[in-house]
């Protein structure tokens, strides 16, 4: 009879086999292919770290990821806002509403991103029916310029990221006891007191979660920038793709893409010192 | 005993709540608080005892009828203008919170001056025995020392009223009974009335100045826990509170509180008549198990009656005989485990009788 340990021994190696495909997989497809960009930024065109210089010296780099990092926070911020209602609507509703409700925030989930960001350009543009819409009610006498300009890209971005942000901050409230917010009413707190002194508060690592979730996503948006933004908003993942697909410039393409990869790994490093990360994304 | 005067604090008038537009979940009632007193809401649950809580805390509005606090009809008052303190079963302390913010939350939604919260945290603290955990978090706290934070900072602001809804019910049996005696004896020192629900019968008991009984949504019976238990009203109230035996009876003569009924097998019994009963109606007969006489105590009772031991168990303190008398085998009788007992053996015959006074003929 094999002792207790052998035993676990025994049963260690078997999982290791069982996951054995998907990690040879994950290696070849992933890691090599991450390892090869990391290489040709500091390759291409010559060995060094020019590439990285670049990001103190090139204004079109600056601006890029200036335009980038104020976006993506613009985004989370109304993301946030919006999604914050929505969830809140949704916890105070009845299972049935709940359900409907829950419903219409995946829709957009299963509806491909080229197509709805086609969609706000029809609904967005000038001649389109929400400024025709507006003009016709006389409540204003030009068309709005919502699309083809940073608007167009924060109006479809926000609409791509807010079940994201919806379900973190759901799961969040769904976990807050509804007997504190009637405690603290009994205890002579008025509705806006109640939110702001108990129910806000520990909404926080919801607020955090799906902020974090938000404007990591937002970071690396490629499709709707390029079709809402009519080329005038260029954020950092379509700059990358002119530098590999256009200019060739391989090495500065890599070394944004990198950069990107470090400014979100640093992002949840630094959130995993205010909170639990693992247990925020559901591990 | 206290004597409590009788100015109501609270007062229920014809107060009814319904939920679904079909079934009440309180039916007409009236109710008075007085100053000063512990009144229990007792009843199983679904009896309604809750719900009428959660009308005068002001979480619920009564479906109709009226409820005064003071000279003030509260009916409509939402519920963080009424002044009531309130504690929770699960205690409902805030986790982002310290212990010391728990405790001044009541007065920081008042906006009571920093120097005077501080002040009342502290004497509060001190009331309910945690001084030098005001800056731990609620979660790092035993559910004592979490119940009496709840209690601290429902008693902070110094209100009128105090609320508790099944306080004690997570606790383990022995901080149960430490705890009851603490809430009792800051009970008597602050003077403050306390409305407490609970469905535990020893609990209610041990602790009210008086107890409403209540059971599908009415009020069956308000009084003091002895008179509740030696006077009960009804079926529900005798059996609900400690053990009754109950047998269905026919009043054959009626004369003043004194009745004479006949049961099932054609005994009949010598009882005291409570409520509208008279010869041919029919009424429920209670009899605690512990008036109930055996051996040479039985001579001197107005009822004697022979019966047979099913099985005795033994309690330590008591022994618990149950009968076969009446046609029927769970009469129930208990002794005291007292000296000279006698043998109890199952199958043999006893004696067993009761005083007049001591068996209550209910009418339905």
């Amino acid at each position: 009879m094999p002792s207790l340990a052998e035993r676990l021994r025994g049963g260690r190696a078997a999982y290791w086999l069982i996951m054995m495909p998907a990690i040879v997989m994950l290696v070849l497809v992933y890691l090599v292919p991450l390892l090869d960009v990391l290489l040709t930024s500091v390759t291409d065109p010559k060995p060094g770290l020019g590439n990285y210089g670049l990001l103190f010296t090139s204004a079109s780099v600056q601006n890029t990821l200036l335009t980038t990092l104020r976006i993506a926070a613009i985004t989370t911020f109304f993301t946030l806002l919006l999604g914050y209602l929505v969830s809140y609507a949704m916890r105070g509703a009845t299972s049935r509403q709940q359900r409907l409700m829950l419903f219409c925030v995946l829709l957009p989930f299963w509806i491909s991103i080229l197509v709805r960001s086609f969609a706000w350009l029809t609904l967005l543009r000038g001649s389109g029916p929400i400024n025709g819409a507006l003009v016709g009610m006389g409540l204003i006498d030009e068309p709005l310029e919502l699309v083809r300009n940073e608007t167009g890209v924060l109006i479809g971005m926000v609409h791509v990221m807010l079940p994201y942000a919806v379900l973190t901050l759901y799961a969040n409230m769904r976990g807050i006891d509804v007997g504190l917010v009637a405690a603290a009413r009994s205890l002579g707190a008025s509705r806006l007191q109640a939110f702001r002194m108990v129910f806000l508060p520990l909404t926080r690592p919801g607020l955090i979660g799906a902020g974090t979730l938000v404007f990591i996503l937002s970071l690396g948006f490629y499709v709707t920038p390029t079709l809402l933004g009519g080329g005038k908003v260029l954020m950092v993942a379509e700059y990358i793709a002119v530098q590999i697909n256009d200019t060739l410039r391989w090495g500065l393409g890599t070394m944004l893409a990198t950069a990107l990869m470090i400014a979100v790994l640093g992002t949840l490093w630094a959130l995993s010192r205010v909170i639990d990360v693992k247990r925020l994304f559901g591990a | 005993m206290s004597v409590v005067p009788p100015n109501p604090l609270v007062r229920f008038i014809e107060v009814r709540k319904s939920y679904d537009g079909k079934t009440d979940a309180v039916r007409s009632l009236d109710l008075d608080v007085h100053a000063g007193e512990f009144l229990t809401l007792l009843g199983p649950s679904g009896s309604g005892k809750t719900t009428t809580l959660t009308m005068l805390a002001g979480f619920e509005q009564p479906t109709s009828g009226r409820i005064f606090v003071g000279d003030e009809d509260v009916t409509s008052v939402p519920v963080d203008k009424r002044g009531i303190g309130m504690v929770f079963q699960n205690y409902a302390l805030f986790p982002n919170m310290s212990v010391a913010q728990n405790i001044a939350f009541p007065l920081t939604v008042r906006r009571v001056p920093r120097a005077e919260i501080g002040r009342k945290v502290a004497q509060a603290l001190a009331m309910v025995r945690l001084d030098g955990l005001a800056d731990r978090r609620p979660q790092q706290l035993s559910g004592g020392q979490q119940q009496r934070v709840a209690l601290a900072r429902a008693l902070v602001f110094e209100p009128r009223l105090v609320l508790l809804d099944e306080p004690l019910g997570a606790l383990d049996r022995q901080l149960r009974e430490q705890m009851q005696y603490e809430l009792k004896q800051l009970h008597r020192r602050l003077g403050v009335t306390m409305v407490y629900v609970t469905h535990d019968q020893v609990e209610a008991m041990t602790m009210s100045d008086r107890v409403a009984v209540f059971s599908t949504g009415r009020l069956r019976q308000v009084d003091e826990p002895r008179r509740l238990y030696e006077e009960p009203d009804s079926l529900f109230v005798a059996q609900f509170l400690g053990e009754s035996n109950a047998l269905a009876a026919t009043v054959a003569r009626r004369n003043g509180m004194r009745c004479a009924v006949r049961v099932s097998n054609g005994a009949t019994i010598e009882a005291t008549a409570v409520g509208r009963c008279s010869p041919g109606d029919d009424v429920d007969l209670v009899l605690r198990p512990e008036k109930v006489a055996v051996g040479a105590a039985v001579q001197t009772c107005a009822n004697r009656f022979a019966a047979q031991i099913a099985e005795a168990t033994f309690l330590g303190d008591q022994l618990r005989v149950r009968l076969a008398a009446f046609d029927r085998d769970d009469f129930v009788l208990k002794l005291p485990n007292a000296a000279g007992q006698i043998a109890l053996e199952p199958g043999s015959p006893i004696e067993i009788g009761w005083r007049a006074e001591d068996c209550r003929a209910l009418a339905r």
